[in-house]
């Protein structure tokens, strides 16, 4: 707009055909074909789930129906005995009670050092060292569970013989530090992004009024980015539980309640992996193994839900 | 204006943000107990310099700057605790930034990170804050309700008492009633009126006007160099020494 206009460019345009002008077939078709994919792509997340439920269920139901099953027993008898002769057990208490103390103590391990190094790379370090750092975190992500297995049975496990002198090395805390190690770098990204994600005009607000560095990430960084911060755990509680060969290989795989952190023990992700291919299909002890499939479902269901709500609990207050 | 006691000296500061530079240095001083304003049109360095007066330009990445500040007689730029000159200043952006936290807590929030617990003083503090801030009558029923759910202009003299709780000597304003309605801004100019006598205050604005209602000295910057700095009766008078004054304060810009 120049001072030369005048106020005929204020009327709306006229085309010159006189006709409305509008737009081709061909892109009001491309368009609700692009939009009815896009769709699709939304819905199929929801088929996926509900089909791979179905399925999962379809296995194990026949067991739960077939008289001689006990549900009650199924959820809290420690006696697994699946292949046994004369005396048929299937109680997956010790196998619940092995993943639920595997993932708390790999989160004892992995949230402290997963979020120091969210705030440590956020926060503190210098741009080349961050792109240093955040691509050997990646790294780190990129390591199959398989390796991580093999380097818990092999190395982690001769350090904890020889310096705690435990006669068995693949255990409890062996498991329990490799899971951590894998929830680690999960934790740190998303814990970086949350922490990204608080503006700059906070900080700079903060340090305004003469806070330090530390009071700036306590009382500012911390409670803004906490809904983000805390998805990242769950989302590292989330990998702990699923997880299956890595401790599949570095926890000992018996089964039995343990008592210490030195003892071996069996997760129900691992006991499946372990079982699933030696039962025969359509077996009590193959529907068992599905049944175990759903439980486990169930566990991570009631993890992301408590999630949710402790989330939206934090949003309301 | 000779007996005033300078409080703030700033000479031959430049800035610039890479290759750019923005501030091409200005020289003046700022009285203690005065409200002195800095007008000028967008891109003239305003902010920058309020910037360069607390340190939080080091935040930007690229920025560099020179030649020296000096506030009550230690220089801005080498002093070792920043955190200290930071509770002397008060800051108030153009846009209200609500910390993710309770009305009551945003305006504690200063005293207690310089290490005031005791509730009572803080009720006390946070009463007076905000009713220096013109908001007190309208939120003293719900201080525990988000500082953020409040409306734009409530935000901002929300962080108006947040940058009085930890009593500063001096307290910039960056174009502070950019967001609030012009009965609210009437009513915080005479809380600044009031508030001149315990601190300096530096008033960047937009509003020639507020500038002539408010300080006893004016800086016009243009495009980071300095046009003039002088008393309001001679910067607002019909010859000040530079045309561009008179053209800008009247609209004949450009």
């Amino acid at each position: 707009m120049t001072t030369t206009a005048t106020n005929n460019s204020l009327k709306p345009v006229q085309p010159q055909s006189g006709k409305k002008p509008s737009r081709p077939l061909w892109a009001i078709i491309g368009e609700r074909a692009l939009e009815a994919l896009i769709r699709f792509c939304g819905i199929s997340a929801i088929i996926f789930v509900l089909a791979i439920f179905i399925f999962v269920f379809k296995e194990a139901m026949p067991i739960l129906f077939s008289g001689h099953f006990n549900i009650g027993e199924f959820l809290f008898s420690t006696k697994w005995y699946p292949t046994s002769m004369s005396n048929v057990r299937y109680g997956t208490f010790a196998l619940t009670v092995g993943s639920l103390t595997v993932t708390a103590l790999a989160m004892a391990i992995a949230v402290p050092f997963g979020l120091g190094a969210a705030i440590y790379i956020s926060e503190f370090c210098g741009p080349r060292q961050k792109e240093t750092l955040k691509v050997v975190i990646e790294l780190l992500a990129a390591i199959p569970s398989v390796v991580w297995g093999f380097i818990g049975l092999t190395v982690i496990s001769k350090f904890i013989t020889a310096i705690t002198g435990t006669p068995v090395g693949v255990n409890l805390l062996n498991g329990s530090i490799i899971l951590g190690l894998m929830s680690v770098p999960i934790i740190v990204s998303i814990g970086e992004d949350a922490l990204k994600a608080v503006p700059d005009s906070f900080r700079e607000a903060g340090t305004a009024m003469g806070t330090t560095k530390w009071q700036l990430i306590t009382r500012v960084l911390l409670p803004a980015a906490k809904n983000g911060l805390l998805a990242a755990v769950l989302l590292g509680v989330g990998r702990a539980v699923g997880e299956t060969m890595a401790v599949l290989m570095a926890t000992g795989h018996s089964v039995r309640i343990p008592h210490g952190i030195f003892d071996s023990v069996r997760t129900l992700t691992a006991n499946i992996a372990a079982e699933l291919g030696e039962a025969a299909a359509g077996s009590d002890h193959y529907r068992v193994l599905f049944l175990t499939g759903i439980l486990l479902f169930a566990i991570t269901f009631a993890v992301n839900l408590t999630a949710d709500f402790v989330i939206r609990g934090v949003k309301r207050k | 204006m000779t007996t005033q006691q300078t409080t703030i000296s700033v000479s031959d500061l430049r800035v610039s943000y890479g290759s750019k530079e923005v501030i091409h240095g200005i020289s003046f001083d700022i009285f203690r107990n005065e409200i002195f304003s800095v007008i000028g049109p967008a891109q003239s360095g305003k902010t920058s310099l309020l910037r360069c007066l607390n340190r939080t330009i080091d935040f930007s990445p690229h920025a560099r700057m020179s030649g020296t500040i000096t506030v009550d007689g230690q220089n801005v730029g080498t002093m070792r605790n920043v955190f200290d000159l930071r509770r002397k200043i008060g800051m108030v952006a153009p846009l209200p930034v609500g910390l993710p936290l309770s009305i009551y807590d945003n305006v504690a929030f200063a005293p207690r990170c310089a290490g005031l617990t005791h509730k009572s003083d803080l009720d006390a503090l946070v009463e007076k804050c905000l009713t220096q801030a013109a908001l007190w009558e309208e939120v003293k029923d719900r201080l525990n309700s988000l500082g953020t759910a409040l409306s734009g202009g409530q935000q901002q003299r929300l962080t108006i008492a947040r940058a009085l709780s930890h009593q500063p000597d001096i307290l910039c304003l960056d174009e502070f009633s950019i967001a609030i309605d012009p009965v609210t801004t009437m009513r915080i100019e005479d809380v600044l009126q009031e508030l001149k006598n315990e601190m300096t205050i530096i008033l960047v604005t937009n509003l020639t006007q507020q500038a002539r209602r408010l300080a006893s000295r004016t800086m016009f910057l243009y495009n980071g160099d300095l046009v003039e700095v002088d008393t309001n009766e001679v910067i607002f008078s019909n010859t000040p020494a530079k045309r561009e004054t008179y053209d800008y304060i009247n609209g004949l810009f450009g």
